[in-house]
């Protein structure tokens, strides 16, 4: 599991450029431009299982939802960061992407730590440090049960 | 119990007796917005689309604003998917290329009414707190959720009073405001939150109002509102709303608020926005003299009458230096004819710029006006990410339509003050 981290105020335009919104909407269009103008080797080099570590601000500007897309088909286990966007943080749960606000646990991680993440128990586990993050609130933890907003959607719909 | 803007108008579409922030609760909003990426919207659901429908065929505004006249063939084919979406399900609020971009047409039409509730699938639907009405940005697969049922969830925020107090100088601008503030707090200094703009506001006009509102998600605000008044009233009644077609919402007296910021206006000077962050903000005398190589007037953070004409008045008899290109952008069509009556185009036409058709254009770098590596931009728009205008090795500046119009004419970033008569 390799470990991406970034610092503060990592916007949509560098998680995935404007150029490509209205060409690329697809997972596999996405994949190739995800964080193109902030870290050229990321979408050659991720893998299945990596967490990304960020300061604050994480995901700020539009309100494109390809950056979530592409990064939880690339297989980003969660990402932690001292802070998230709104619009971004509401994406994330909309597509079911683990999201982990916690400044606490970012700051305590370098170059190299092993981070463990218990989510039935709200812990991250940085080396032999323990943090603790708020749980999600139940209406929330519904959408991303049902496989993200649409399955939610989609199952509500049956029901009427 | 005393409540805040946001938590009154949450109680309201809500059906609660009270909300209170941090309570997650489901509205239904007035409209949905989508542009351009409508026909990404309609593709993640057509099944669900085929078996049930659209919620309601007035919950929609759609308008085609971000990249037109189309530039490709796949763009192309995105409005025809859309056109045919609208024709199929008697969307009543349709607005095909050329109307304008969607922030300035939905206020423009007064689809945006003070206590309405809307939500938009761009992040800059923010900008209705110009006009009194509660809006904020979702994403696409919201939207896509929201057509089929008319309902979401919203966490109901804390709220920041901040408090304009004095007048502005000569030579600063609403830009300069919102500008200054997100400076001060930072571009997440209002994240999740709901900002109330209270104190001297009437010497802000509407459009002076909603390049502040716009900007309200450049310091992560969930909405940024100015409470109707007087000078609401007047715009709403000029574009042919009366007073009793809506039922404005205000915060009370006693509400509580999460933090109060106080700004004193008369102590704001014209600013600049640094690459790479909406927040790196600067006084623009500490970087003036840097040369420039385009320069954009327009967009939906200033793109109206009255920037046209700030910047025609700058620029009246003059011409601009050569080394720059002054892309003018107006918000709509409505203003591009206004401006054109009055004789504003013709003045920024003769002084050397160019007239882009009423949409987002180079904004977000899909087209008309990428820049090149090296190069630096001057814009009024409300971004200046890394990459934002198509090239990851240009450098882009936010400023107030009087800075770019002034920096214009020398091909350096210039104070405003320096060409503007008293």
């Amino acid at each position: 599991m390799k470990i991406w981290r970034y610092d503060d105020n990592i916007d949509t335009d560098m998680l995935f450029p404007g150029k490509y919104v209205y060409t690329c909407n697809t997972a596999e269009e996405i994949k190739p431009h995800l964080l193109e103008d902030l870290d050229s080797s990321f979408s050659k080099n991720v893998k299945e299982g990596d967490l990304i570590i960020a300061g604050k601000n994480f995901g700020c500007g539009s309100s494109r939802e390809q950056p979530v897309i592409g990064l939880k088909f690339v297989g980003i286990k969660a990402i932690i960061a001292k802070s998230f966007a709104r619009i971004f943080y509401r994406a994330a749960i909309n597509q079911g992407l683990i999201l982990i606000e916690c400044p606490e646990a970012v700051e305590a991680y370098s170059e190299g730590g092993n981070v463990d993440i218990d989510m039935e128990k709200g812990k991250i586990i940085i080396d032999s440090k323990t943090f603790s993050f708020p749980k999600l609130p139940k209406e929330i933890i519904a959408i991303i049960d049902a496989g993200g907003l649409l399955d939610y959607t989609r199952k509500k719909l049956k029901r009427k | 119990m005393e409540m805040t803007f946001a938590e009154k108008i949450l109680t309201k579409y809500s059906g609660l007796k009270e909300v209170i922030p941090g309570e997650i609760v489901t509205v239904k909003p007035d409209h949905l917005l989508t542009h351009d990426n409508t026909a990404a919207i309609i593709q993640k659901i057509k099944p669900e689309l085929d078996k049930y429908g659209i919620y309601s065929n007035s919950l929609p505004i759609i308008v085609l604003d971000h990249v037109i006249p189309a530039s490709s063939e796949k763009t192309a084919n995105n409005h025809k998917i859309i056109r045919e979406f609208v024709k199929n399900n008697g969307i009543k609020n349709f607005f095909d290329i050329g109307f304008g971009i969607c922030h300035q047409i939905v206020i423009e039409r007064g689809l945006a009414l003070p206590g309405k509730l809307i939500l938009g699938s761009d992040s800059h639907t923010c900008s209705y707190g110009a006009i009194g009405a509660f809006s904020s940005g979702i994403d696409r697969t919201e939207a896509a959720s929201l057509l089929l049922t008319g309902e979401t969830w919203l966490k109901v925020p804390n709220t920041i009073k901040m408090v304009l107090r004095d007048n502005l100088k000569s030579g600063v601008y609403s830009k300069d405001v919102i500008l200054y503030i997100i400076g001060d707090i930072s571009a997440s200094g209002a994240n999740y939150c709901s900002v109330e703009f209270h104190g001297n506001i009437d010497q802000f006009s509407i459009d002076d109002r909603f390049t502040i509102a716009n900007m309200g998600i450049e310091m992560g605000a969930k909405n940024a509102v100015f409470f109707s008044d007087d000078i609401t009233r007047k715009y709403l009644n000029f574009i042919g709303i009366s007073d009793s077609s809506y039922n404005p919402i205000y915060a009370d007296k006693n509400a509580r608020y999460f933090s109060e910021l106080q700004y004193n206006l008369s102590d704001i000077p014209p600013v600049i926005a640094c690459p790479h962050t909406v927040d790196n903000v600067k006084p623009v005398a500490e970087v003036s003299g840097l040369e420039i190589q385009q320069c954009l007037i327009g967009t939906c953070t200033n793109g109206r009458f009255s920037d046209l004409k700030i910047a025609a008045d700058i620029l009246k008899g003059k011409t601009i230096n050569s080394g720059v290109r002054l892309l003018i952008l107006p918000a709509s069509k409505d203003i591009f004819e206004k401006a054109l009556k009055a004789g504003i185009i013709e003045t920024l036409v003769k002084a050397g710029g160019i007239i882009l058709p009423p949409g987002c254009g180079p904004c977000l770098g899909a087209h008309q006006g990428v820049l090149a590596p090296g190069e630096r931009c001057l814009s009024t728009s409300n971004r200046n990410f890394k990459g934002r205008m198509g090239c990851k090795e240009a450098e882009i500046y936010l400023a107030s339509p009087a800075t770019v119009a002034a920096s214009a004419l020398y091909g350096k970033i210039t104070d405003p003050r320096k060409v503007i008569k008293k």
